[in-house]
């Protein structure tokens, strides 16, 4: 199904050859790196990439998720199996931990969401386990204000991100040189698309949580989006529970992950469905909408 | 959206091509780049909504394309430095990369930057206004960066009337302008961004141009030839060594080839031990190549057992770069904190780091008029000029000419880890 021209890769394998060198360069450059898992897509495949980048050895580098506690059970049960396949250490910074000791406050209302009480978590998980830089899957197609990030992007000893200290980045040569205390957010697969991710699962045959694929579920409309009915989600009197064949376009916290009604079941029918889509990704994602 | 063209199957087989474009807003450079995502259908219904809003907002009667794209006046009143924009779109041929960078001479930096990764430069001229001096600062620097492949556009040609002879006149000026720098393949385009003539569709209004649309130039542009595929080059980024009992022996080098083809089988010289070697095999994951090119990222493993580190270079036993302490840059300085004659920067060279001494300034080049000025050593932000530097140790190293990537250099400020330099080895 592939094949190389004469000394010519196609677009996917040169962004996958890109990803791995970056993924090279944290191993080489860091001395305690960490891999932020999500349990969506995007974070799948940078596995995947790290795995490729460093067999036979392992990849050097634990994965951590942050656990907003309100996730769709697959998601769980797909990080293990997948931290156990490759022989990775799992570290699990808790929001709900933030919260109980007081760092982090719990947003009420009906859109209340733990997704941004998350940055809390992270912050404090790098600084426990004095991580000096974190891989996360960002992608610079994902909205306007990505467009600009770097792979390798500063941040200062209160983890803040500061616009006059990034770097610029030539060629494929990466400084990640700082000083005590600063650490470094690093996007592999900045120059990666939606469009890319999936097609480069298909190409791989990538194993992806099966959120992703068709499936009946309980779900009410809030904001044009359509929300799973999960014990945490408060539903308005007007919401009424339908069910529905639906599929995540993206996956995350449960309370803002929008799921598309859809009958896809391969990843052939993914990739056309998404063809053939006029929404953006986060056109389905509910703490964009606030 | 035309599904049938997006299939599976097909979008495996694309490749990849990364441009630049370098203008200002007064060029109609984000109208050119909104027009080129509208057309080629990359621009979804949530972002037009938002676009034709701001439209309206702003007392636009149409929409305004350029919106797509513009966060310039935004950044501005924020203050946050101007940049490179990275965006994307793909058609059913390539999938593109624009590094989107101002064009204003105080962006210089941004432009050597955008320029630097790209395999080609799209160059914006307003058809009423000709070759100007922003157009040769940007054909400079594409020369400078070498970026193979330029498209001159010509644009606002809706303005002129759509005449030949306006077009005509501007290809001739660039041309006589292009011949004194080192600019090996350049194709132009009459174009209408506002009005879409000869950006995916072709225009109407002017059928005496008989070439193709910038989208069918962007996708037939041959780059296969891009890479450097003669003197091989693979410095080493990371030592593999799995500490697992069915690995024990294994020791691979990790790195991506950065130029020449290596196969298995062929004898290879490490610097800079200078000891000779077999290429035991060439690893990609699970799989055992026979050959790699760049840009590929591989796993090499040696016949013998010699002793490699990161920073080292694998090279053909008869095909070796410069080694040496003393080279000669052509320099972008890109920090607000003037350069230090005879100051010492950290650089970065391949996957090597060394310290290095600013020895002189032979001269710096007026990126407007191109003259050299030989009289002034003091070098700030945006400035190019021509600089001797010492290292502490040995590069191994092309002139950028040979090889972009062997040839390229980063100067850091050793105080504040900023990037403060960036040279191309002459």
């Amino acid at each position: 199904m592939e094949q190389i021209k004469k000394y010519n890769l196609n677009h996917l394998r040169e962004l996958e050859a890109e990803s791995i060198y970056v993924l090279r360069e944290v191993a080489a450059q860091f001395e305690n790196p960490a891999l932020l898992f999500s349990g969506g897509k995007d974070s799948i495949i940078l596995v995947h990439l790290s795995v490729k980048a460093f067999w036979p050895a392992r990849i050097p580098f634990p994965l951590v998720h942050i656990d907003t506690g309100h996730n769709f059970e697959e998601t769980i049960a797909f990080r293990d199996k997948l931290t156990e396949e490759i022989g990775a250490q799992l570290i699990v910074g808790s929001v709900q931990e933030s919260i109980d000791e007081g760092k982090a406050v719990e947003e009420t209302g009906y859109n209340a969401s733990r997704n941004l009480l998350q940055t809390t978590t992270l912050l404090d998980t790098i600084e426990k386990y004095k991580f000096d830089a974190a891989i996360g899957g960002g992608r610079r197609d994902e909205e306007k204000a990505r467009a600009k990030e770097r792979f390798f992007s500063h941040r200062d000893e209160f983890g803040q991100w500061d616009p006059k200290n990034q770097r610029p980045e030539l060629w494929n040569i990466f400084n990640g040189k700082k000083n005590m205390g600063e650490n470094f957010r690093v996007f592999p697969i900045s120059n990666w698309t939606e469009m890319d991710v999936w097609q480069y699962i298909y190409m791989e045959n990538i194993d992806i949580p099966n959120l992703y694929y068709t499936h009946v579920r309980e779900v009410f409309k809030r904001d044009g989006v359509w929300l799973a009915n999960a014990p945490f989600m408060t539903r308005k009197p007007s919401e009424k529970v339908e069910k529905l064949r639906v599929r995540c376009r993206t996956i995350g916290d449960i309370s803002c992950t929008g799921l598309t009604e859809s009958t896809a079941d391969s990843l052939e029918e993914i990739i056309q469905e998404i063809a053939a889509t006029r929404i953006t990704e986060r056109g389905g994602r509910a703490d964009d909408k606030r | 959206m035309q599904e049938e063209e997006f299939s599976s199957k097909a979008y495996l087989d694309m490749e990849l091509l990364r441009f630049t474009t370098a203008g200002s807003v007064d060029d109609g450079k984000s109208t050119l780049i909104g027009r080129l995502l509208y057309d080629s259908k990359s621009i979804f219904e949530d972002q037009l909504e938002a676009v034709k809003r701001a439209s309206i907002k702003k007392g636009n009667e149409t929409v305004d394309l350029s919106l797509l794209t513009d966060g310039l006046r935004a950044e501005r009143e924020q203050g946050i430095t101007i940049d490179v924009a990275y965006r994307y779109f793909a058609t059913p041929k390539r999938k593109f990369i624009i590094a989107d960078t101002p064009g204003h001479v105080q962006y210089t930096r941004n432009m050597v930057t955008g320029a630097s990764t790209a395999n080609a430069a799209i160059i914006l001229i307003d058809a009423r206004n000709g070759v100007t001096e922003q157009t040769h600062r940007h054909t400079f620097i594409a020369s400078l960066l070498m970026i193979p492949h330029i498209v001159v556009c010509v644009n606002k040609m809706d303005l002129v009337d759509y005449t030949e002879e306006a077009y005509e006149e501007i290809k001739n000026n660039f041309s006589d302008f292009a011949a004194k720098l080192a600019v090996k393949d350049v194709r132009f385009v009459p174009i209408s961004a506002l009005n879409g003539d000869n950006v995916v569709e072709k225009s109407k209004k002017m059928l005496w141009y008989h070439g193709g649309t910038l989208r069918y130039i962007l996708e037939n542009i041959h780059i296969g030839s891009d890479h450097n595929h003669i003197d091989g080059r693979f410095p080493v980024q990371y030592v593999v060594r799995p500490q697992r009992d069915e690995f024990h022996d294994f020791r691979g080098y990790a790195g991506r080839v950065a130029g020449g083809v290596f196969r298995v089988g062929e004898r290879v010289k490490i610097l800079p031990s200078g000891f000779t070697s077999k290429v035991k095999s060439i690893i990609s994951y699970t799989k055992e190549l026979k050959e790699a090119f760049p840009p590929m990222s591989v796993i090499i493993t040696l016949e013998d057992d010699i002793d490699i580190s990161r920073g080292d270079m694998i090279v053909k036993e008869n095909n070796g770069p410069k080694i040496g302490q003393d080279i000669d840059i052509m320099m972008c300085w890109m920090s607000e904190k003037p350069m230090m004659l005879n100051g010492k920067y950290a650089i970065k060279h391949t996957t090597a780091d060394a310290r290095c001494l600013i020895k002189d300034v032979k001269y710096k080049v007026d990126v407007n008029t191109l003259k050299k000025v030989t009289d002034d050593k003091s070098i700030g932000l945006n400035e190019i000029a021509r600089v001797s530097l010492r290292t502490t140790k040995p590069l191994f190293y092309d002139s950028y000419r040979q090889n972009r990537k062997t040839g390229a250099i980063i100067l850091i400020d050793e105080a504040t880890n900023t990037t403060v330099g960036a040279g191309m080895i002459v």
